[in-house]
């Protein structure tokens, strides 16, 4: 078993004993896994040289779709939920990153940012189908059937979070060793040569937009029966550009990164709102700016040592 | 109905002069330094913040109240000395040669920098100042009621948009602007000084951005999240007008506040929604904006 492999599952064994030892970490813990889930996405994008102002709005039709299911028709299961979420965030991405993945660079980013803000004001307006600025109350989520209580269902959720990013880890990191994700790198080296290749960047980048439209709904989804509220916000294009920070901060030369990086933002989160909660976004931008000048490669190339994360520079 | 919507419009031209202004600054610094400057929409809330406490102490003071107007100009250019030789010689230029997303990032970074730095020094509640505003007082012209200082500021948009073009085409500092544009490697082996000119650019920039403010504090509250708003109309204008051209700014403004009124008019719950949807549909058909030109593709 190679040294990677260990280091893997000591990681994940000391965070999953995390909630059982201090239980006050479980509700932050699982924020912070469901934020990974689009940090991972924008992170796919930030691979091809892609930055994604408006990924946000994928987080927020996810929530809203499982608030939808839960306020409008009345089904709360935690499975059709976080499946309502994937195809309706997915399909959202197939449909805008169809026009959108011709863009490159500012126009991609600002472009995205443009489609996230007509949504997030048509989810703000439209008092009568999204609550508007109050937002959409979601109940507790059943499992196919067993309907636990609020607190039983908090822990079963931050379980149901782990194992999920663990899937959606290996199948990411499948992706990206696959000629499709090896493509996406190529898109930032050198787009030209790719097509030369015969390759198409519009279809590598729109397959790779819907997914990374669909990591961004199931963050939502879980963060919004984690919560168990909705709001317009969590589309505003700050939630877009934090999700980019996530992913830089912990670095996206490798799938754990989005997740290290955010689990790092809300651990730093909870300290810091005790002592300056006016301060948090100073905080973090100094922080951004920090890893941008020292540490290229977010958190995961200083924990893999220098020599190998030179090698790999992608920002 | 034309009676009820005139007033509108004048209304809809003295917002599209203070988002022009903002977006005029945007396209400026961008078309100089290749730079989209994310944090521009701060810069704005800063001078609104510093303006309207200027105007305010003004008035508290007990001096003259005709003076809250030199201080508006005042307030745009302290925010633009203050923070545009600072920012671009440390960040900005720090990114030079290093790609869109570094600088998308260093720039997003500032904005949250400054956002917090407004509500830490100018705490969180709203601010009034529309002192300016009430001593200008109204004018009946036909029945309909204005209100001049909107008209003043359609005046100003209107003198800074032609005065921006003579600045360029006749004084020697808006032909080396002009010129560090059109070829920058160019330019600087003929050995203008670039650094230099990126400097000022990037402080007009500010200026502007702090302008547009300053002069909006009169019609509204100063709150935080006007900074985080104010960027994306300002972006979205921009775009409309393609990024870099100035009079496309100024256009892309009027169409935007149109459009808005009429959604006002028509379809009240798309009022916000308005400008984005411009935008989207101009850049579907014409991707690099009304007067923007594609850039070469080199191998």
């Amino acid at each position: 078993m190679s040294k990677r492999m260990l280091a893997l599952i000591a990681a994940v064994l000391v965070l999953a004993a995390l909630p059982v030892v201090f239980p006050f970490t479980r509700f932050m813990l699982t924020l912070a896994i469901a934020k990974g889930f689009a940090a991972l996405g924008v992170a796919l994008l930030l691979r091809a040289g892609l930055i994604s102002l408006g990924h946000a709005m994928y987080f927020g039709l996810g929530a809203y779709a499982v608030a939808f299911l839960s306020a409008k028709a009345g089904i709360s299961d935690f499975f059709v939920g976080l499946i309502a979420a994937a195809v309706v965030s997915g399909v959202a991405g197939l449909i805008f990153g169809a026009f959108l993945v011709r863009y490159r660079a500012i126009f991609f980013a600002m472009l995205n940012l443009a489609v996230s803000m007509v949504l997030y004001s048509l989810f703000s307006k439209l008092y009568g189908l999204t609550g508007g600025t109050d937002g959409l109350r979601v109940g507790v989520p059943s499992f196919l059937g067993w309907e636990p209580a609020r607190q039983t269902f908090e822990g079963v959720l931050f379980f149901a979070c782990l194992i999920l990013m663990l899937g959606a880890g290996w199948l990411g990191h499948r992706y990206l060793q696959s000629p499709m994700g090896q493509a996406l790198s190529a898109i930032h080296t050198n787009e030209l040569r790719l097509e030369y290749l015969g390759v198409s960047a519009w279809a590598t980048l729109l397959s790779a937009y819907s997914v990374s439209a669909m990591l961004a709904g199931i963050g939502g989804a879980l963060t919004a029966m984690a919560v168990g509220h909705v709001l317009p916000e969590y589309l505003y294009w700050t939630q877009s550009g934090h999700l980019v920070l996530t992913a830089v901060l912990g670095g996206f030369s490798a799938v754990a990164g989005p997740f290290i990086g955010s689990i790092t933002l809300e651990g730093i989160h909870t300290l810091a709102v005790g002592y300056a909660a006016e301060a948090w976004n100073l905080i973090v931008g100094a922080a951004l700016l920090g890893v941008i000048f020292f540490l290229p490669n977010g958190i995961v190339g200083l924990l893999r040592g220098r020599r190998a994360a030179k090698a790999e520079e992608v920002l | 109905m034309v009676s009820t919507l005139i007033p509108l419009f004048v209304d809809a031209l003295a917002n599209a002069a203070i988002i022009f202004f903002v977006a005029f600054g945007l396209t400026l610094a961008f078309s100089v330094l290749r730079v989209l400057n994310v944090a521009h929409g701060s810069l704005y809330s800063i001078g609104a913040y510093v303006a309207a406490s200027f105007g305010l102490w003004i008035i508290s003071a007990g001096l003259n109240p005709w003076l809250t107007f030199p201080a508006l100009l005042l307030s745009a250019a302290f925010v633009a000395a203050l923070f545009g030789p600072l920012i671009e010689m440390t960040l900005v230029r720090w990114t030079y040669g290093r790609g869109e997303a570094v600088q998308i990032l260093v720039t997003f970074a500032l904005f949250l920098i400054l956002e917090d730095l407004q509500r830490l020094v100018f705490g969180v509640s709203s601010l009034y100042a529309d002192t300016p505003m009430a001593l200008l007082g109204i004018s009946e012209i036909g029945g309909i009621i204005y209100l001049n200082y909107q008209l003043l500021l359609i005046a100003i948009a209107a003198v800074a948009l032609f005065g921006t073009r003579l600045f360029i085409r006749h004084t020697r500092t808006g032909r080396l602007l002009a010129v560090v544009v059109a070829d920058r490697e160019v330019s600087e082996a003929m050995g203008i000084n670039t650094r230099r000119i990126f400097t000022l650019a990037f402080t007009l920039g500010v200026f502007l951005a702090a302008l547009g403010g300053a002069m909006a504090t009169p019609t509204m509250g100063v709150a935080p999240g006007l900074g985080a708003d104010t960027m994306v109309l300002a972006f979205a204008v921009a775009a409309i007008g393609g990024l870099g051209q100035i009079e496309g700014a100024a256009l892309a403004a009027i169409i935007v506040a149109l459009v808005r009124v009429l959604a006002i008019y028509y379809v009240p719950e798309l009022d916000a929604v308005a400008p984005y949807i411009v935008m989207l549909l101009v850049l579907l058909v014409r991707p690099y904006g009304l007067f923007g030109k594609p850039p070469v593709r080199r191998i």
